[in-house]
């Protein structure tokens, strides 16, 4: 008879279980019926975009798993292009020969710009003779054979001190787009400066040497503004020293150190809905998103473009021609649908 | 004359006991050689793995050496390591091996006084009650993962350094140096502390029969007779040393140089390839591979240290009966 009775009992409060558990995961499924893990990698200067626009989606997703990680610009399109990951983050767009990658790897892929950067040169904040410099100093610190080794090589009245010199990665797109701007064709950067994929090594490295200086992501120089300084840089065309403020990287004032970021998104993986949902989500409030991390949103024509490509699934670069060369230009002239070349 | 069966004679109930011992023995055995069998798989896999790790490493150093851009001659005769950056390529491991040198010195400087004191102290003076209490809380240090060590050295150490003298840099070999020096501090005061406890009282006895105090039994009889256990205890340690990664790459920088000033920005064979495996390898290329003639010539030192310390313990031990 006790058997009976304790029977009864497991029964009941089994029955229970499972009717809260399926109800449980009915109201679960009315907030979320999304669920899936979305992988992206790529651009650190991106991530802080990226992670905002993640953070915001697990929210309204709890069930989506999204995971940002940091290998360089070059090191995320080295996964993407074999489809390993979903999106890729990348501080300068992709390149011929990652594209002839993904296409060997029937890799296809939408382009879209999320945020502009002012790249950021930075110095430690006891650096207190340095008020601005020119693309021309840049060289003469930056390049194998430049002439700058002290900072008194400079100027004579600066200190009589090596220059500190710290720079992101190889794998880093703000290492190539940096080179790009600084760095002639057929001269290469000194081969003693202190390298790191991760941004906040550098940080780390200028904020304790007061000889110092580096240059990043303006996104990590406003979130250290207290332990850096940044310096203007002099816009060659109009001769006026500009900081990488929002207001002058919009207006083009701070050039030629800005520059647009992108996500690349593998056209597969839009399939699925997470992932489907994810982007839309991040190009919706890709302004939001940019600003909370100190960076410039698109500007609102590009923007469109952009939203316009994602919805008609137009996939390619606008970056590499068919002569499989980059495309020159600013992010204007050259993000339009005319300039499309799939890797189909 | 027939001889009797063994048997003979014996009850049945006897027998049966006997057959039953017999068979008994017999699972035993088979038991035993399951046994014997699992363990020596066991060893075989560790075996395996060290050697097909040599084989790897053998692989693809010859395969760095085979590139153009890289030769012997130039890997032992260059004092240029940049394989990343420049217009040229410079493959010379010493810039690497200074490096990694210039950090495990400081270490030891740290770590072999320090250790032989708390040995000393723990082995000849300290009462058991306290020894009980203090090794296990030393040897708690070597539990602490390394990259605690590394944010330590980062943002303790470095900084203190700082305020005491203009020249160091945000990341230099002092720094790295003396957290490693903390880590390895257990390995040489728990194993120096074993080599002393195993001198015999009878040899401490005798120091003080012919008047002599405590600290001339540990410093004149106790040390030396414990040299060679103490000798390799160091030289654990050291291997230790230089092939710690985490606290080097984190703490020491990635400029590699032919340097000694310790206020200074290096990088050790550890910390290169830390950089190389974490995405600096942009391609497949030679600079890839280097990684590996990195990790085989840190695979030689560490082995050469291995053996020399086996050596050592073998041939200048001493033993008492």
């Amino acid at each position: 008879m006790k058997v009976r009775i304790l029977q009864v009992m497991w029964v009941v409060c089994l029955l229970f279980l499972t009717v809260f558990l399926l109800h449980a995961d009915d109201v679960q499924a009315q907030t979320s019926a999304l669920r899936g893990k979305i992988v992206v990698d790529g651009s650190s200067t991106v991530y802080p975009v990226t992670e905002a626009a993640a953070a915001a989606f697990r929210k309204d997703y709890p069930n989506v798993d999204v995971t940002v990680a940091i290998s360089g610009t070059g090191g995320g399109f080295k996964r993407f292009v074999t489809g390993e990951t979903d999106l890729s983050d990348a501080s300068r767009p992709i390149t011929p020969k990652e594209f002839q990658a993904a296409k060997e790897n029937g890799v296809q892929f939408i382009e879209l710009p999320v945020a502009l950067d002012g790249l950021s040169v930075v110095i430690n904040p006891q650096n207190d003779w340095v008020d601005q410099l020119t693309i021309e100093h840049l060289q003469a610190i930056y390049l194998e054979d430049g002439s700058a080794r002290k900072w008194s090589d400079l100027n004579p009245d600066w200190p009589d001190q090596a220059i500190k010199v710290y720079s992101p990665g190889t794998d880093s797109g703000t290492f190539d787009y940096f080179k790009e701007v600084v760095v002639p064709k057929g001269k290469s950067f000194r081969p003693d400066m202190s390298t790191s994929e991760d941004d906040n090594v550098l940080v780390t490295g200028v904020a304790g040497d007061r000889y110092s200086i580096g240059y990043f992501g303006a996104s990590y120089y406003y979130e250290n503004e207290s332990k850096l300084k940044a310096v203007p840089i002099v816009n060659p065309s109009t001769g006026k020293a500009v900081l990488p403020a929002p207001e002058h990287v919009i207006n083009g004032d701070y050039a030629p150190l800005s520059r647009p970021l992108f996500i690349y998104v593998n056209y597969n993986s839009l399939r699925r809905p997470e992932v489907r949902r994810f982007v839309e989500f991040y190009l919706e409030h890709d302004t939001k998103f940019a600003t909370q991390v100190q960076y410039v949103a698109v500007p609102e024509d590009v923007g469109a473009h952009a939203e316009a490509f994602l919805k008609q699934r137009l996939t390619g670069s606008t970056y590499v021609t068919k002569a499989m060369a980059k495309s020159e230009g600013g992010l204007r002239s050259v993000y339009k649908q005319a300039n499309l070349l799939d890797t189909k | 004359m027939e001889h009797a069966h063994p048997d003979a004679g014996v009850s049945p109930a006897k027998l049966l006991e006997r057959r039953n011992r017999l068979r008994s023995h017999r699972t035993q055995r088979i038991k035993e050689s399951g046994i014997v069998s699992s363990l020596i798989s066991a060893t075989v896999f560790s075996v395996l793995v060290t050697l097909s790790i040599i084989f790897i490493l053998g692989v693809e150093t010859t395969h760095f050496f085979l590139q153009e851009e890289a030769s012997l001659g130039e890997f032992f005769g260059q004092t240029r390591w940049n394989p990343l950056l420049g217009s040229e390529k410079h493959f010379g491991i010493w810039p690497l091996v200074c490096g990694t040198f210039l950090v495990a010195g400081i270490a030891l400087l740290v770590a072999v006084p320090m250790g032989l004191a708390t040995a000393i102290y723990l082995s000849e003076y300290a009462n058991p009650r306290v020894r009980a209490g203090l090794k296990p809380a030393l040897e708690i240090l070597a539990g602490i993962p390394t990259v605690v060590y590394g944010f330590f050295a980062l943002i303790l150490l470095t900084p203190s350094l700082k305020m005491l003298h203009e020249g160091f840099g945000s990341y230099n070999a002092l720094a790295a140096g003396m957290a490693v020096g903390i880590l390895i501090l257990p390995t040489i005061s728990s194993l120096s502390e074993d080599a002393l406890r195993a001198v015999p009282q009878s040899l401490r006895d005798g120091v003080y029969g012919l008047g002599g105090t405590q600290f001339d039994a540990a410093t004149k009889v106790v040390f030396p007779a414990a040299l060679s256990g103490i000798v390799s205890a160091i030289l654990l340690a050291a291997a230790r040393a230089i092939g710690e990664t985490m606290i080097v790459a984190l703490a020491a920088g990635s400029t590699p140089k032919l340097t000694l000033d310790v206020r200074e920005e290096i990088q050790t064979m550890t910390g290169f390839m830390v950089q190389m495996a974490l995405g600096d390898v942009s391609n497949f290329g030679v600079e890839y591979f280097s990684m590996y003639a990195v990790a085989a010539t840190l695979f030689v030192i560490t082995f050469a240290l291995t053996i020399i310390g086996a050596i050592i313990r073998k041939r200048y031990r001493e033993v008492y009966e």
